[in-house]
């Protein structure tokens, strides 16, 4: 073991070499910092690919690209509306049913549950996490568009197909893919991750609130509703956020159960797609150098311009909750 | 008079009470029934799975390649393309990350660059799998003129790094300054106080960020998809198409053919349990040390 010798001294010089202070410690400066930088360089070389690849869609068709809703291969005209829509509409539809499930998982968890059953039930929602979403878009295919074909649609046709206003939602022939299928399993992807950021956000907020609220006799309810819920809300809106830009740039579920038709309609059961699935279904019959893969590049640009906003938004709402929190 | 004020609010508040019990019950029930909504959905995709998975569990399907509808095939090339694919990324995705998250935590914390770095390598995190395909298609399949197994692994470890900046980050904060400053003592230099003190004494908690990247990229298909595109015979080159699992199901599962459906089946039942199971062994073997 050496004599401790800082860098200000000349005896450094003749340290040995093996400890590689002098040359060791810039050198591994620059190294991390340069990967870090690497990062940067990545999402930036991104961007510019997505944009440039995009480019000769936007040249041809100019702003009408984002307004029309024509897909047609063979005449070479291409929009994104029709994509832009489906992706909107399926994933707004997907948060309104994952996000009364992930808060009624996350208050279960947090107030309601004895501890070993919240660490197993706990488990199981991170399990539901990981599953890959190919995985989500065969049980989707499999299972649940049997279900919608058969029975949500014939039945929702039943109860709403003559009330005038509602009968366009639930038009259409009972295929049992489409936007309401592709939104459910959405539903069931992104709502484990929403459960996670809840949980987390309730269970930072220091006990002794909570306390103070069950000390005034208010029930768990109460104590949800008026304590913890004003307390974390920002950070409950920012794991909603997350979850919707997560619904946006999911693929592989929602290819399997869309139906694949470019065509906006109001049928809420009618085949849609997705930015994202049309990219995977249209991709393998788009040459390098043509139209059709310049306007899905485009269309890349424009997913990427929403997820991104959409993330960075939900991080800066899950900061402030988290600075608010550390006060 | 008063009798009877004091009789009318017992009753309002004795009303009261019962609407907030009422009220209470209604969410707790709710809450019951969000929390069983959540865990039949797993139920049912664990059900399925096992259902139309463990009939086609055979040997044939680890030891032959794919093959055409009705000739005898397995599944040994879409697995062995996965293992190879999924570790490549793994070895360029995990060091990267390493790195960045050494930076953010021992070098640029607190400045304006770090904030931005971690800003960034969290959007990654979250961002569309399908458009790390695309991008890795323009930068690397079509400048060469073919898909390719390293353009594969490559976008692999896009997806895989963003994971391990995280949790070496966080890791690496937990280390008490202390333990710095007694190696910066016996004269050590920054370079080895962080890799041989900070990092090794944290390395449970980056292999776990490790083994939860694993866990995130083996089931990926998306990016797969303009990469290494699939294949179906046996091939360990990585400059040509190479087959992996997760796009093997999806070839496979799309088709008409019975055999290829029940291939399909096996393969992700094989992929969730792969997943699943580094999820629980990552879990449990934490459990307690972080949220």
């Amino acid at each position: 073991m050496e004599i401790p010798a800082r860098q200000s001294l000349p005896a450094m010089k003749q340290a040995p070499s093996h400890q590689g202070g002098q040359k060791g410690d810039p050198a591994f400066r620059l190294l991390v910092t340069a990967t870090g930088v690497g990062v940067l360089v990545v999402l930036g070389a991104i961007i510019a690919v997505m944009v440039t690849g995009g480019w000769k869609a936007f040249a041809t068709f100019g702003p009408g690209f984002l307004v029309s809703a024509v897909w047609n291969p063979v005449t070479q005209h291409f929009g994104a509306a029709a994509p832009v829509f489906g992706t909107v509409i399926s994933s707004a539809l997907a948060l309104l049913v994952a996000v009364p499930l992930a808060f009624g998982t996350a208050f279960w968890l947090t107030a309601l549950a004895p501890p070993a059953a919240a660490a197993v039930i706990g488990m199981a929602v991170q399990l539901l996490a990981a599953v890959p979403s190919i995985i989500f878009g065969m049980w989707g295919f499999f299972v649940v568009v049997p279900v919608v074909a058969h029975y949500v649609q014939p039945i929702a046709r039943q109860l709403f197909g003559h009330v005038p206003g509602l009968s366009a939602l639930v038009a259409g022939a009972p295929f049992g893919t489409g936007l309401f299928t592709a939104a459910f399993i959405l539903a069931v992807m992104i709502t484990p991750s929403i459960t996670a950021v809840m949980r987390d956000v309730f269970l930072s907020m220091p006990a002794v609130l909570r306390e103070s609220g069950y000390g005034l006799g208010a029930t768990r309810w109460e104590v949800m509703r008026h304590v913890v819920l004003p307390w974390s809300r920002q950070g409950v809106v920012g794991g909603i956020v997350l979850g919707m830009g997560r619904a946006m740039g999911e693929t592989m579920a929602v290819t399997f159960v869309i139906g694949d038709s470019n065509h906006i309609g109001w049928s809420l059961f009618a085949p849609a797609n997705t930015i994202a699935s049309l990219i995977a279904l249209e991709f393998p019959e788009s040459p390098a150098g043509s139209l059709k893969l310049a306007s899905l590049m485009a269309l890349g640009a424009i997913l990427m311009a929403i997820s991104f906003v959409t993330l960075w938004f939900s991080r800066w709402l899950l900061a402030r909750g988290e600075q608010a929190a550390g006060r | 008079m008063k009798a009877n004020n004091t009789l009318m609010r017992a009753d309002r508040s004795a009303s009261l009470l019962w609407r907030r019990h009422m009220c209470d019950k209604l969410a707790t029930g709710l809450s019951w029934l969000g929390m069983l909504i959540v865990v039949f959905m797993l139920g049912s995709i664990l059900w399925t799975l096992f259902k139309n998975g463990l009939a086609g569990m055979s040997v044939h399907l680890f030891t032959l390649s794919m093959a055409a509808p009705g000739q005898p095939g397995g599944l040994a090339n879409a697995i062995m393309g996965s293992l190879i694919q999924t570790g490549l990324a793994i070895l360029i995705g995990a060091p990267a990350g390493l790195m960045t998250g050494i930076y953010l935590a021992e070098y640029g914390a607190g400045s304006r660059m770090a904030r931005i770095v971690r800003f960034v390598s969290d959007m990654l995190l979250s961002a569309p799998s399908i458009l790390i395909g695309l991008f890795i298609y323009m930068m690397l399949v079509v400048p060469f003129g073919h898909f390719s197994g390293f353009s594969g692994a490559v976008a692999l470890a896009i997806l895989a790094m963003p994971i391990v900046v995280r949790t070496t980050e966080d890791m690496l904060r937990l280390v008490p300054v202390a333990m710095r400053e007694a190696g910066i003592a016996l004269g050590a230099p920054k370079w080895r106080v962080i890799l041989f003190i900070c990092v090794r004494a944290v390395r449970a908690g980056i292999m776990t960020g490790v083994l939860l990247s694993i866990a995130r990229v083996a089931g990926e298909t998306a990016p797969l998809l303009f990469t290494s595109l699939g294949n179906s015979e046996w091939s360990l080159d990585l400059g040509r198409p190479m087959a992996s699992l997760p796009v093997a199901i999806y070839q496979y599962a799309g088709s008409a053919y019975q055999d290829w459906m029940q291939q399909a089946w096996t393969g992700a039942l094989l992929v969730t349990l792969g997943v699943l199971i580094i999820n629980i062994v990552v879990r449990v073997g934490t459990r307690g040390g972080r949220s």
